[in-house]
């Protein structure tokens, strides 16, 4: 009762928020419909059903209640899948690409074009590539610094399949969770951090 | 070809360059090419396609009330977008060039919409008015008017949509324009809670894309904003870039207009 009572609280408040901007957000809603269209991969549809982490962190106000980030970071981790056979290392040489590539899931693709990660978008990750971002941190020796433990492995992959389960609100696609790339992918690019041979880690 | 020599000349060297040098390089590359702008070959079309009777109805654009009066050019792109009476709305210049070739011109939706991107085959009328429109108000103050309630409106659902979160990778334009110092590759990336950024970045658009060889205007940056979003495709002319526009041009209040200027 103790940690529900602040969580009632917290829910409250949050119906009573949405019925004053509700008027806005049908608008909003309109909007969104009369101004867009549904093209190759990309469905109108699928942008106006925002789930529980895109409508929390949608809030111009940032409003959310620790208890509310709590509960949904939780939910988040728990709906993380871990690799069935237990393999976690995939071919880094692959993942490379993978992290190079921004290809997939726009408008203007081919509906089965596999997606990139587009890790360098955001990422410095090995040091040859200087044409990095810098919206997420250096990952570069990534393996050498944390070690390669079954933690590190596990951690890793859980930030990739879904970053909403360590910090709400995270600048970072849930990889995993929203299927913009599959395990096979996913191994992939955990060998570009983790592989002891991967560039990542020279 | 000529200047796809000179930026190879002027990039190659980035490849072996570290970032801090490499943004130096950038800055000097802008610097470089900033004395010649192949935009004021847009302008001068723009002119001429604003002057030169056409349509159905086969007047010119001169009659075209774009806020300040019929016929006014001068100043008119730092005031927009705002609400126009006539048509009941809030217009940004694009949908005030739509709705001036309909009603004065003639022509249909469909014909006043038809290719507002220009490329290697076919350029585009609306590039070149607005280039040449925009280049009217160089060295204007931004400012736009929140005074009518339905200003205040696009305002408000341009500022829901930059915090507005969704599609298949959670993206949002507050993913990659509310922090300092951010860049994907490396392209920087303005951070629109900072007046001084935004009013850089919004003073000097439309601008000439080299990498594109065309003028750009607002709706396109915004369009492809979305695609890189994973967002679906944004409808030409529709209200939503225009309220985002609105509410980027109120987070620019105060900036001195600076545009078509040239970009990546």
């Amino acid at each position: 009762m103790k940690t529900l009572f602040p969580l009632g609280v917290g829910c409250s408040l949050l119906l009573l928020q949405s019925t004053v901007a509700s008027e806005l957000n049908d608008e909003f809603h309109q909007l969104l419909k009369s101004s867009l269209r549904s093209k190759g991969p990309v469905k109108v549809e699928r942008v106006l059903r925002q789930d529980e982490v895109q409508e929390l962190c949608s809030d111009p106000d940032q409003t959310i209640s620790t208890d509310m980030a709590t509960q949904v970071m939780k939910q988040q981790l728990e709906m993380i899948e871990y690799p069935e056979d237990g393999h976690f290392l995939g071919d880094w040489r692959q993942g490379e690409k993978i992290a190079q590539s921004g290809k997939g899931l726009r408008f203007n693709d081919k509906d089965d074009v596999p997606s990139g990660g587009n890790c360098y978008a955001c990422h410095q990750i090995t040091a040859d590539e200087l044409s990095y971002g810098t919206i997420g941190p250096s990952l570069l020796g990534y393996g050498k610094l944390r070690g390669y433990s079954d933690e590190v492995l596990r951690y890793t992959w859980g930030k990739i399949y879904n970053p909403q389960g360590y910090g709400l609100c995270s600048n970072m696609p849930r990889y995993g969770h929203q299927g913009i790339l599959t395990q096979e992918q996913i191994k992939d690019v955990m060998g570009l951090l983790l592989d002891p041979d991967s560039p990542v880690n020279q | 070809m000529k200047l796809f020599v000179l930026i190879c000349v002027i990039l190659l060297p980035f490849r072996v360059a570290i970032s801090d040098e490499t943004k130096d390089g950038i800055e000097e590359y802008r610097e470089l090419i900033a004395d010649g702008n192949p935009a004021e070959l847009w302008e001068l079309t723009g002119e001429e396609i604003w002057r030169t009777p056409t349509g159905p109805n086969d007047v010119s654009l001169e009659r075209c009330d774009l806020g300040e009066g019929p016929g006014v050019v001068e100043g008119v792109y730092v005031r927009l977008p705002r609400y126009f009476e006539d048509a009941n709305k809030v217009m940004d210049l694009e949908q005030r060039l739509i709705h001036c070739r309909m009603t004065i011109q003639g022509f249909s939706w469909e014909q006043a919409t038809a290719h507002p991107f220009g490329n290697s085959t076919q350029s585009s009328d609306i590039e070149a008015l607005v280039a040449y429109i925009a280049s009217q108000s160089r060295g204007r103050t931004i400012e736009v008017s929140l005074n009518h309630p339905d200003e205040k409106k696009a305002f408000e659902l341009g500022r829901q949509f930059f915090y507005f979160r969704a599609g298949a990778h959670d993206f949002g334009c507050v993913t990659c324009h509310s922090g300092d110092g951010m860049r994907i590759r490396l392209q920087e990336l303005p951070n629109f809670d900072d007046k001084r950024q935004a009013q850089r970045i919004y003073g000097t658009w439309p601008a000439y894309r080299v990498s594109q060889g065309e003028v750009r205007t607002m709706q396109h940056r915004l369009y492809d904003c979305l695609r890189q979003m994973r967002f679906p495709e944004a409808i030409y002319g529709t209200d939503l870039i225009t309220a985002i526009t609105m509410y980027l041009a109120k987070k620019a209040e105060g900036g001195t207009f600076d545009a078509p200027a040239m970009k990546r």
